[in-house]
């Protein structure tokens, strides 16, 4: 047997709560890593996973304290190493790529000179010898243009070109261990790939071990041999990727996996029940029991062990479970049976929203520019959505995908009344709807609702739950303060939240019970329509598929129509009837969900689900376009000219594509020929899934 | 850049502009006029209608406020009321006695505050941070006239070592000055010390705490490499600016302090006329302080600007 | 069935109330509780020192002239012969009249226009920004000084002009904790309601940033105690013989050598009121989170 490069045993660490308690964030955490070895460390947020990355660097965050246990690189405890000590280990033998890498990076220095900082220090190289191997390892890393980044500000980089740097400066000390905390979280998906790949790539060049931290289990199964699964502060599975995804043994593994939505299949993804422990929560017993399918009363009082159940060489399959062996038997495709598919209504062909040649730009406000403007002096960049032609029936889900900047929420707004257009009309039915919402009739202001990606800005921190279900209410409907409280009671049952929660406020509740609130608002309203805006996107995938699951019941049984605005093609599969597919504020592909996901699609429609990782191990993206942020679309032509793969020459810079019509209600805009797009496409899917 | 160096300019232009309405306009909006408020209780109709005459009184506030700048601008500030002589005379010496103390109090106040602020910034919440940060909120929050007067119960009358009020004249050689500045300049010394290191303070707390710092520490840079090459230039670079304010800001602190220690310089000079109620003078002291400030600020700006990459950076 | 038809449910939590738990915070900080209770002790003399105080403050008495402390007169007498004790208890009752009524004033008026104005936006805003850093550009007491020769003193005068002065300083700060928050969703989503721009100030915005309100009329208390005093000591406040710190200190200074203790025990009392109010400032800042401190590592 190997010896380990790095391991933990029985790992607790702690933080003095706010009432002078102890409270747990690991608990007894037990973990080998090998050297060479690729190590996913997946979980929920709160569940502990960047403590343990950082507890490998020899570091507490301010305020935690080691409980017990020991945690060795190589021969040595990091925690019993002197400051002198600890800064040859860290950066040297160890290298972290932080989570918010941008923050990361010292703003006043180039971001060349700090990689240089890493080779001068732990490398012993010379002021010279430094800057080329600094240049050197910044193409490295895919950068283009090396030289040129060596002497930029991290401000002026994009968040693909900073993480690549981040990732140089880690690698600059050819470091033994990589830890890399949410390396790819808040990138758009394509960057994402670009970054997974080169990844993959490093790992297998230069042999470095790599604990990948990521609450993304699709990003996870792209980069990593063995898996180890972590629940409130414990690690519950551990094993080799293909097993713990293929054969999920822990109850919450599984959950978790079901939770996640397939761009292969259009069912609604099942939640778990409940939610995770607060972190610090005290618990008893197996802390997973409250959302237990399995649970019994052995679990509740005796907390499971790691149990080791296969040999499996080096990396054993181990689960924390009494149960284990009863989850096995049943089988993981029974569990697929409970997957439901979105109950549809027949009748979604009655028109209800329109958008004809919708443009929206947004003006810039000022002194400065009123001057401007007055002097004629002032040239306006095109506009940011332009040219949209959109029809939402009644009742159907209408989906809006594309990545950050390509003006989907514009739209949305535009649709609201926060933003008019400046060109085109949006009408509802008979009713214009082309101004801001102050100059609407305002007995049209409670059909169209809203609801916003992060829970935490959508709800006043100062207003108690009532108080936001309230205040629509007061505004749309002339009732009695009996009856407001009895509607917004309503709505609370309605998203599933008991009447205890009207008296709390927004920083009493978890995520997704704050996400539910913000639901509960918008219906409270009795709207014919509602814009989802990433609602689901701040969520972890356990409560995302609950989200999910609830908008589902809500259309089924009010029959409102949805705006779904994503940038998740999976979570769009299993929750649209209709997908429009936007770049650069233009439209290139609408079509009716199911013929979405296969060929023919718009090069740009391929790009993004080529580029979506599913949590299938081995499965690796297939690279399309280039990855180049554009802050502005091309004046003219296909906006997607500049990165498309499928690129035909410069009539893709001068003319606006056509709409072809691929099928019943199916367009995509583009100059290829449907035919041809089509054929090409095919030959690209891989026929047979691995693993 | 060059379109931000310009709109600095300009809104320092404007803000002067706006400050010598408000000083000029603001006084004729007030009841009363110059020559009421001059001649108070002594005013008879004839005296009043011939100072007014005098002081062109009887023209449009328009006209009298683009004259009143012009001269300004060409460095006539106009004629005292109660002294019948140039405000320009009155100033000149008074402004120099002035500046002495101000400049000095800075060489030795700014790089106090700075290494007493960044050493509490470091230490925060263990003792040299508690004892810095208590003395600083004392004395930032004692009026400059009392910790004068404590100063000089000490210094000037338990043990009379320095003298309590200066005792030469207005136009004495600086060399004569000095022994009469050091209770003003400790004075003045304490409050700017205790203002300016409490941001300093809060500045380096914020940037030891920042992501990229904490990268640093857990790249494996030594402790003394973090703080001086990636912690503090961050952490002083906001401080230039507030440095400024709170420069400009302590000039009130020293109208008090030079009337504690009967000091000639603008404070003395401004209280006087306040007395008298020669707005001229007022108006042109307030003038003169306000453009220092402007000034200042905008060294402040462009000094940040050279050393800011995130600034210099900036199209647009 | 599905898992998630189940209704979510926790343990229910004791009423919570973000003013008691501000004020759990604060009573964590033993600076601010000493900072209050300074406070508290001012006040309360403040309010009661007419039916304590032994002497009339006004009364000129030429046979006790210039006394050192003594069982009778426990602070001394000054040159006139009164009172110090008396005049010391009743020195900071206009001192506080004066600066609670401004700082009302100021705490309305800045308060509402900083947060309409970072709402509103645009080009008002912008043109409104540039007076108030105008007024800013020049030192408070300057303006007070501008204003007092054009004018003269009254009490009137003084209060409005330090609610003025404040006022403009809290529009600032009022601004620019709105413009943090009117980014957020929750502004959008009541905009996107069509809730009009009045509701949303009082009611959506105006909860938020009152915490900065709170901290920001605390400080600006001190501040304009501060001027107060010090106009008074340059003879610019009250009209003598009325009794107050500042004019105490600047007409007993000039005998600081023979009689200190009529200088000295005015600029004690006014010491402890500014230092009190400081403290509790502080305290206060740090309990509704303004000062980022410690908070738990997850």
């Amino acid at each position: 047997m190997i010896q380990p490069l790095v391991r933990i045993e029985d790992l607790t660490i702690g933080y003095h709560d706010r009432h002078g308690g102890l409270a747990g964030i690991l608990r007894q955490v037990s973990l080998d890593m090998r050297p060479g070895e690729a190590l996913g460390l997946v979980g929920e947020s709160g569940c502990g996973k960047t403590t343990l990355g950082l507890a490998m660097l020899g570091f507490l965050r301010p305020g935690a304290l080691l409980r017990a246990g020991t945690v060795s690189f190589g021969k040595v405890n990091v925690f019993s190493l002197t400051s002198k000590e600890l800064e040859n280990l860290r950066g040297k033998r160890i290298a972290l790529i932080p989570q918010n890498t941008g923050e990361s990076l010292t703003p006043n220095m180039r971001v060349g000179a700090q990689i240089e900082e890493v080779l001068t220090l732990h490398r012993n190289l010379g002021k010279k010898e430094a800057r080329s191997r600094a240049v050197l390892l910044l193409g490295q890393v895919r950068l283009r243009q090396p030289e040129e980044i060596f002497g930029r500000y991290p401000h002026e980089l994009s968040g693909g070109q900073v993480q690549r740097v981040a990732i140089a400066r880690a690698l600059a000390s050819e470091p033994e261990l990589l830890i890399l905390d949410e390396p790819t979280t808040g990138l758009d998906v394509t960057t994402q790939a670009h970054i997974l790949v080169l990844l993959r790539e490093i790992q297998t060049q230069t042999g470095t071990a790599m604990l990948y931290i990521s609450h993304d289990l699709g990003a996870v199964a792209r980069v990593s041999d063995r898996v180890a699964v972590m629940y409130a502060g414990h690690v519950v599975e551990d094993g080799l990727a293909i097993r713990v995804f293929g054969r999920p043994t822990h109850p919450y593994t599984r959950g978790l996996l079901a939770s996640i939505p397939r761009l292969s299949e259009s069912t609604l993804p099942q939640a778990m029940p409940g939610q995770p422990p607060a972190p610090g929560e005290h618990l008893e017993g197996c802390a997973f029991l409250p959302r237990c399918p399995f649970g019994d009363g052995a679990c509740a009082e005796i907390a499971p062990q790691m149990t080791p159940i296969k040999e499996n060489g080096d990396a054993p399959h181990k689960v924390r479970c009494h149960h284990w062996q009863r989850v096995l038997e049943t089988d993981a495709s029974l569990g697929k049976q409970q997957f439901r598919t979105r109950p549809r209504r027949a009748d979604l062909k009655e028109p209800f929203i329109q958008l004809d040649g919708v443009d929206i730009t947004y003006r810039k406000r000022g002194l400065g520019t009123l001057l401007r403007r007055l002097s004629g002096a002032y040239n306006a960049p095109p506009n940011t959505v332009s040219g949209i032609n959109l029809t939402i029936h009644r009742g159907e889900t209408l989906a809006l995908v594309g990545e950050s900047g390509s003006g989907k929420s514009t739209i949305a707004r535009s649709i609201t009344g926060l933003l008019a257009p400046c060109a085109g009309q949006i009408r509802m039915e008979d009713q214009d709807l082309s101004r801001v919402v102050e100059k609407r009739p305002s007995d049209l202001q409670h059909h169209i609702q809203m609801v916003f990606q992060n829970p935490d800005a959508s709800l006043n921190p100062r207003h108690t739950v009532h108080q936001i279900l309230d205040m629509p209410l007061r505004l749309y409907f002339r009732s009695s303060r009996e009856q407001r409280l009895q509607r917004s009671g309503s709505a609370l049952e309605k998203v599933q939240l008991s009447s205890l929660y009207a008296h709390r406020f927004p920083g009493q509740m978890s995520g997704g019970e704050k996400q539910r609130v913000a639901i509960a608002r918008a219906f409270v309203a009795e709207p014919e329509i509602v814009l989802c805006d990433e609602v689901t996107s701040a969520l972890d995938v356990s409560v995302q598929a609950a989200v999910l699951n609830l908008l589902a019941d809500l259309q089924a049984d009010q029959g409102v129509a949805y705006l779904f605005i994503s940038h998740d093609l999976a979570v769009v599969r299993s929750i649209a009837d209709r997908v429009a597919v936007l770049y650069q504020g233009r439209l290139c592909e609408v079509g009716p969900v199911d013929q979405i996901y296969e060929p023919p699609y718009h090069p740009y429609t391929e790009t993004l689900l080529a580029a979506v990782p599913e949590p299938v191990p081995g499965m690796q993206p297939r690279l399309l376009a280039r990855d180049v942020k554009e802050s502005e679309p091309p004046p003219k032509g296909c906006s997607f000219q500049r990165r498309c793969p499928r690129r035909q020459g410069p009539i893709c810079d001068e003319e606006t594509p056509p709409w072809q019509a691929v099928g019943e209600e199916h367009f995509i805009g583009c100059h290829i020929p449907a035919e041809k797009l089509c054929v090409d496409q095919m030959s690209l899917i891989p026929t047979a899934s691995p693993g | 850049m060059l379109k931000y160096i310009a709109r600095r300019f300009l809104f320092s232009v404007v803000t002067l502009l706006i400050l010598s309405l408000v000083v000029f306009i603001g006084v004729e909006l007030l009841p009363g006029d110059l020559a009421t408020a001059f001649l108070g209780r002594e005013a008879t109709p004839t005296s009043l209608a011939s100072l007014r005459a005098e002081l062109g009184l009887d023209r449009p506030v328009l006209e009298r406020y683009v004259n009143w700048l012009g001269d300004a601008l060409h460095g006539d500030l106009g004629v005292s009321l109660a002294r019948n002589r140039p405000v320009n005379e009155l100033i000149g010496v008074r402004m120099r006695n002035t500046l002495l103390l101000g400049l000095t109090a800075g060489f030795i106040g700014l790089p106090l505050a700075l290494a007493l602020g960044v050493i509490a910034g470091l230490t925060r919440d263990r003792k040299p941070d508690i004892w810095i940060s208590t003395i600083a909120l004392v004395l930032m929050t004692l009026p400059e006239f009392v910790t004068a007067t404590f100063l000089i119960l000490l210094f000037a009358i338990t043990w009379p070592i320095l003298p309590a009020v200066t005792i030469v004249s207005t136009g004495a050689p600086i060399k004569e000055m000095l022994p009469n500045i050091v209770l003003p300049v400790v004075t003045l010394t304490f409050v700017m010390v205790a203002h300016n290191l409490r941001m300093v303070r809060t500045n380096v707390i914020d940037v030891m705490t920042s992501d990229y710092v904490q990268m640093a520490i857990l790249e494996g840079v030594p402790y003394r490499r973090v703080v001086l090459r990636h912690a503090l230039p961050n952490a002083l670079l906001p401080t230039i600016n507030l440095l400024a304010m709170y420069i400009a800001w302590l000039v009130g602190g020293l109208v008090i302090i030079e009337q504690v220690f009967n000091y000639p310089g603008i404070g003395t000079l401004m209280i006087q006329a306040v007395h008298d109620r020669d707005i001229p003078v007022v108006q042109s002291v307030i003038l003169l302080v306000a453009s220092a400030y402007v000034l200042l600020n905008l060294g402040a700006d462009l000094l940040t600007m050279v050393l800011n990459p995130r600034l210099r950076s900036m199209r647009g | 069935m599905t898992a998630n038809a189940k209704t979510l449910e926790r343990p229910a939590v004791v009423e919570y109330n973000p003013f008691k738990e501000t004020w759990q915070r604060f009573r964590r900080s033993p600076s601010g509780m000493i900072g209050l209770t300074i406070l508290v002790i001012h006040l309360t003399i403040a309010v009661t020192s007419p039916l304590l105080v032994p002497y009339s403050p006004t009364k000129i008495d030429s046979k006790s002239l210039t006394q050192s402390p003594s069982s009778e007169h426990l602070f001394g007498t000054d040159s006139f012969g009164r009172d110090v004790l008396t005049r010391v208890l009743l020195g900071g009752r206009i001192a506080l009249l004066i600066t609670l009524t401004a700082g009302a004033l100021a705490l309305t008026w800045g308060g509402l226009s900083g947060i309409v104005l970072g709402f509103v936006g645009g080009v008002i805003d912008e043109a409104m920004m540039r007076v108030v850093d105008a007024m800013l550009a020049l030192p408070s007491l300057f303006l007070y000084l501008l204003v007092i020769s054009a004018l003269g003193t009254s009490n009137t005068v003084l209060i409005l002009m330090l609610a003025f002065r404040s006022g403009i300083s809290i529009v600032r700060i009022a601004r620019s904790a709105t413009l943090d928050f009117v980014a957020r969703d929750f502004i959008t989503a009541a905009r996107a309601r069509g809730e009009r721009t009045w509701n949303v100030v009082l009611r959506e915005l105006l909860p938020n940033v009152l915490d900065i309100l709170m901290v920001q009329w605390a400080m600006r208390w001190s501040w304009m105690l501060l001027s107060f005093s010090g106009l008074s000591f340059l003879g610019f406040g009250i009209t003598p013989p009325t009794p107050d710190w500042g004019l105490m200190i600047a007409e007993n200074r000039a005998r600081l050598a023979f009689a200190p203790w009529a200088s000295v025990f005015p600029m004690l009392a006014l010491s402890t009121l500014v230092i009190g109010i400081n403290l509790a400032a502080d305290a206060l800042a740090k309990a509704v989170g303004l000062d980022r401190s410690r908070e738990a590592p997850v």
